[in-house]
């Protein structure tokens, strides 16, 4: 039973199936880095606050349906870095942002919205244009902010809905061969001028703010052109990005499973020891005790722990323990029953040395094989049950899993509607997960157990 | 230790369990019900009181009427025992016989189908549909799973048996509920052959019912088997692999007996022990399961009852199917413990 490390690894390293769950794992640590690096951890605790994913699209197919689609789907585009000038006419200067946008898509955006914060003081005057492909330039709002003395910080969205923009547009009627009265902003904006259909190419929005005051600024300048696609993964009905989702819920799912795990493998080895190594009324009492917790019905239960004592994910993963160790405590007693017969177990206890430093000294580390071994086959359960209890909305709403991705999923009907972008990846990763945990776990039993091999 | 002391232990120590998973449910949820049925209690007086116009006009002043509300609720409060916390002893004393004799009381805010809001009506109602779905799911499973893991574990190696256990390890990683709500987009959205929900939309008094519950019931039965029959394929191909090592099938295949015979009375009769003791185990880890698994369909059985009355915080509810599913959950290990310590008697002396 006893296995050096290096023994242990050259024996592993013949096992395919066990080396593609390393990479795997490999693989999952690697994202949860990505995860940390490029996607701050405050912007993932705002996952549940609808504000925050507001310039969103809503339930959009990833980008790259495009590609198999012969009919491009216009792409939800956050233009965050606009090209800027300033200048300054005699007394006047001018501030202008200039956004470019390449569309190649078949049909209309479904709006547009441009959003900024301006600092200044009197009436400065916000013009937004667009020069379209066919040179045509459409004048589509003219605003002047409102009056301040002092100095003031001016936030406002305008969208392409807005009724200024709408009649701004109709005075252009002479460019189209169509009535422009029944179309929406971005139908006219985007439309070719002898038909109603999108016009493909470089659309440039200028923005332009006219000011007498030389410290006028504008931050934050936003141009959202809102399409039906969006990012790697879509978004899900309440516009959050599924990407971010996914890539935070990797290094809590491996935190889950393998903390749940180690505890409870550490927990059980422990108490069936104990329990193997002092027999009689003690074994008895502690085996008992292990009966009641193995019988009880782990989900409902933990259900019920969910609601009344609470769901912080430090919490959840101790219910997990309570009911994880149970049954290596078993097999751990019925293999400290083993060893304790064997000689030098004997002979360390008539030299007088005490019962802790028995078990941790010389039969804790004979289970050491088999405890890894668990330790790997522990982590998929850990991680199914967290995402089953998240899945019921019961997980740990500042630390959303991809339970409570497929819980928002289906409360909103995901599956029945059709959204398979909300539903597939999250699955495939909870599967992907614990799929490397048991290869892992298998490769090592066969070697724990030459029994297995054939 | 004989037989018969080996299966009365177990009673006691299931007898244990049972009364151990509702006392830690009593401790759980009772705070919580102590203060939900107090405020009740008090809004029901003071609207008694307040409805009642000749009473009312008795009093000279509001905060005499008040008073005489508040005396009121405390005498009612206290002739419902709620003065004392819910682990008083003669409170828990009283809750617990309760539940032995099977009297789960009333339910606070949930109701049968039919409209009774007795927790024993309520439960009698969803029980049935909870043990139709999976003892239909856990015998298909079992037929499917040990045809195919005998056939695969005859052949060791063999492509079949390949696929058997890539399969059984790989469906054993999704969660059911997972593949459910593929499986309602493959057949409910992408082919509208099945309904997404399983919850018929009939009463429950029309003749129609059961066709309809069976209908409803094809989505769920399909998913349950999908994603069960792969292990059990696997387990009992394992089984049979470690049978079909000793010594006797050696004998009998010295002796000329032919492999198809070896293998499906000889070996599989003496892979049974196990074989039975997982099945029923399995039924009782799928009737825990089933408050995930009733939830992603619809299912309108104990798991999702279990699910409503947690979110309502409906305390009688929770008990009385928290007793069903424990007791169904104990049922099934104690026939699974009686069967292996009677088809392997080393078992016994533990």
């Amino acid at each position: 039973m006893s296995l050096s490390s290096r023994e242990m690894w050259q024996e592993f390293s013949g096992n395919k199936i066990g080396l593609v769950g390393i990479g795997i794992i490999i693989l999952l640590f690697a994202m949860s880095a990505v995860a940390a690096v490029t996607i701050p951890v405050e912007t993932f605790k705002e996952w549940n606050n609808p504000a925050s994913w507001i310039t969103f699209p809503k339930s959009s197919l990833p980008a790259w349906v495009n590609y198999f689609l012969s009919e491009k789907i216009p792409e939800h585009k956050i233009l965050k870095n606009p090209q800027t000038a300033s200048q300054t006419v005699g007394e006047v200067s001018i501030i202008s942002h200039g956004f470019v946008v390449d569309y190649e898509y078949d049909s209309f955006p479904s709006d547009f919205i441009y959003e900024y914060t301006a600092r200044y003081t009197g009436t400065p005057l916000l013009q937004i244009s667009v020069i379209r492909p066919d040179g045509v330039e459409l004048k589509l709002t003219s605003t002047s902010l409102p009056k301040s003395a002092t100095e003031t910080s001016y936030h406002e969205l305008i969208f392409s809905t807005d009724d200024s923009v709408k009649k701004n547009l109709r005075k252009n009627a002479e460019h189209f061969v169509f009535p422009l009265d029944l179309l929406s902003a971005e139908d006219v904006v985007f439309s070719a001028t002898d038909t109603n259909k999108v016009l493909k190419g470089r659309y440039v929005f200028q923005v332009n703010l006219y000011s007498i005051d030389s410290h006028t600024a504008i931050k934050d300048s936003k141009f959202i052109l809102g399409g039906k696609i969006y990012g790697l993964m879509g978004t899900d009905e309440l516009r959050r990005d599924l990407a971010v989702g996914l890539l935070w819920g990797t290094p809590l799912a491996l935190f889950i499973g393998i903390s749940v795990a180690v505890g409870s493998v550490v927990i059980g080895l422990i108490y069936g020891v104990f329990a193997g190594y002092k027999g009689k009324k003690t074994d008895e009492a502690l085996m008992r005790f292990n009966d009641v917790i193995y019988a009880m019905p782990a989900l409902p239960l933990l259900i019920i722990l969910a609601v009344t004592i609470g769901n912080s994910i430090f919490l959840i993963v101790g219910f997990l323990m309570i009911f994880g160790w149970v049954g290596i405590a078993k097999v751990s007693r019925s293999m400290a029953m083993q060893i304790k017969t064997l000689q030098y177990v004997e002979a360390a206890k008539i030299m007088g040395q005490k019962d802790i430093k028995v078990i941790f000294k010389h039969i804790l580390p004979q289970l050491l094989p088999y405890t890894f071994a668990s330790i790997a086959i522990s982590v998929p359960a850990a991680i199914t049950t967290e995402a089953g209890l998240s899945f019921l909305g019961l997980g740990d709403p500042t630390f959303p899993t991809w339970g409570q991705i497929l819980h928002d999923a289906n409360t909103f009907g995901a599956a029945a509607r059709g959204l398979w972008w909300w539903i597939v990846p999250p699955g495939v990763m909870i599967a992907l997960t614990g799929l490397a945990f048991v290869f892992i776990g298998n490769a090592m039993d066969t070697i724990v157990n030459p029994k297995l091999k054939r | 230790m004989g037989f018969k002391k080996y299966i009365l232990t177990r009673v006691v120590t299931m007898f244990g369990v049972l009364m151990a998973t509702l006392l830690v449910t009593i401790a759980l949820v009772g705070s919580n019900m102590d203060s939900i049925l107090k405020q009740s209690v008090a809004f029901e007086i003071r609207q008694q009181i307040t409805d009642n116009k000749a009473l009312v006009e008795n009093f000279k002043s509001p905060e005499e009427l008040d008073s005489f509300i508040v005396s009121q609720i405390d005498q009612r409060i206290k002739a419902l025992g709620l003065d004392e916390p819910w682990y008083s002893p003669p409170r828990l004393g009283l809750t617990m016989y309760k539940i032995l004799i099977l009297d789960f009381g009333h339910a606070t805010f949930l109701t049968s189908d039919s409209g009774s809001s007795n927790v024993k009506d309520i439960l009698l109602e969803k029980l049935p549909r909870t043990i139709l779905l999976f003892t239909t799911a856990t015998v298909i499973i079992s037929l499917l799973g040990i045809f195919l893991g005998a056939l695969s574990g005859s052949k060791v190696n063999s492509k079949l048996d390949r696929m058997t256990s890539t399969f059984a390890v790989v469906s054993s990683s999704f969660p059911v509920w997972w593949i459910g709500m593929l499986m309602i987009f493959v057949f409910a959205f992408a082919y509208q052959i099945f309904p997404a929900r399983a919850t018929p939309l009939i009463p429950i008094t029309d003749p129609g019912y059961i066709g309809a519950l069976l209908y409803h019931m094809t989505l769920p039965l399909i998913t349950l088997v999908l994603i069960g029959f792969g292990s059990w394929a696997y387990l009992v191909r394992n089984f049979l692999i470690g049978i079909l090592q000793e010594d006797f099938i050696m004998a009998k295949r010295a002796a000329g007996i032919p492999e198809r015979k070896i293998i499906y009375t000889h070996a599989l009769k003496n892979a049974a022990p196990p074989i039975v003791t997982v099945l029923a185990l399995s039924l009782s880890g799928s009737l825990g399961g089933a408050v995930i698994t009733e939830a992603v369909f619809d299912w309108p059985g104990m798991g999702r009852l279990y699910f409503e009355a947690i979110n309502v915080l409906d305390l009688p509810v929770i008990i009385g199917a928290t007793y069903v599913l424990t007791a169904f959950f104990l049922a099934s290990i104690f026939l699974a413990d009686i069967l292996y310590g009677y088809f392997d008697p080393r078992v016994r002396t533990g």
